[in-house]
């Protein structure tokens, strides 16, 4: 039996009957970098989360040395969706990066328009992952520095340097818990992509 | 917010509800294939996932993923599902806008302006 859906949904469950197209942005980070309430925050339903169990196969020569109380390996995927005219949805894909590629990474990675990467200036290192698997697939994107409330504020000069970013790269600013903040970073990454896909048509 | 409802765990393996499987009968689904159940099709024959799928499709469309999320399902596990029924007529995918209809950069434009409109 299907819970039905929703009796307690933020908003409408089901698509509109007029959109024609659906398009996907991906939310990355690392652990607790604020994924999660970024896509809360923006999605009009009610956030979903799918995970993914590694095959035997892979399980077998899974390194686990990180995570020694951990029997299976799990890729879990947050995800939401804003409706953005009546013939077009984005939906947010959040998830952990992953040093080894997985099916599930492959579906996001899919056709994705871009992705932005939430960092946190306190553990700025541990965005390298992420950003280098981006860059192995060719998937641009920006980086949007999470403020969190107790984290020291650096210069944005020091931050670009920290992360390596190339000139053109975005680097934002944003508050994960608030839509406006949250509206802007996407609106920064989809104005660079305009940029890039303009270029390629020279 | 509470968290998602979803079923810790199936009674049964995945690859059981997928008859053994591991790969969809088609490989066009992406997470973001907008499903939708077509209307008339008799539910006999089909198994309990199906018929969940199905259940859930009736009430409109979803997204591939969002499929997975409402019946606790793996994305791997709801491809299978999904491809199995549109082959036998039961789901139809919303047909996307044809490419050259819309290109990449007026695509981005629609993004960027339903994004500046939520502001």
């Amino acid at each position: 039996m299907v819970s039905a859906p929703g009796s307690d949904q933020v908003g409408q469950v089901y698509v509109s009957d007029t959109v024609r197209a659906a398009v996907k942005i991906l939310i990355v980070g690392h652990f607790a970098v604020g994924k999660t309430t970024f896509v809360g925050t923006l999605s009009e339903i009610r956030p979903l989360r799918t995970e993914e169990t590694m095959t035997q196969a892979s399980e077998l020569i899974d390194d686990l040395a990180g995570s020694p109380d951990k029997t299976t390996t799990t890729v879990a995927m947050d995800f939401g969706r804003l409706t953005l005219s009546e013939r077009l949805v984005l939906y947010l894909f959040g998830a952990p990066g992953q040093k080894r590629f997985t099916t599930l990474w492959k579906d996001m990675l899919n056709g994705a328009l871009g992705a932005l990467v939430l960092a946190d200036t306190r553990r700025l290192d541990e965005s390298f992952d992420i950003m280098g698997l981006l860059e192995e697939h060719g998937m641009p994107y920006a980086v949007a520095v999470n403020q969190f409330d107790d984290a020291p504020l650096f210069p944005v000069a020091e931050i670009r340097e920290a992360l390596d970013l190339l000139p053109e790269t975005p680097l934002i600013t944003c508050d994960a818990r608030d839509a406006a903040s949250s509206t802007e970073a996407l609106i920064s990454l989809v104005e660079y992509l305009q940029t890039r896909t303009s270029q390629e048509h020279r | 917010m509470s968290p998602p409802h979803r079923r810790e765990r199936g009674l049964v393996r995945p690859y059981v509800v997928t008859d053994g499987r591991a790969h969809p009968t088609r490989n066009t689904l992406d997470l973001v294939t907008l499903v939708t159940a077509a209307s008339g099709r008799p539910l006999s024959g089909l198994s309990p996932e199906k018929r969940r799928v199905m259940e859930l499709c009736r009430g409109g469309a979803l997204s591939v993923a969002e499929v997975a999320g409402h019946l606790a399902l793996a994305i791997s596990v709801t491809k299978v599902l999904l491809s199995d029924l549109i082959d036998s007529g039961h789901i139809s995918t919303r047909p996307p806008i044809p490419r050259a209809q819309l290109p990449d950069d007026q695509l981005l434009q629609e993004v960027l302006d339903g994004l500046r409109s939520r502001l």
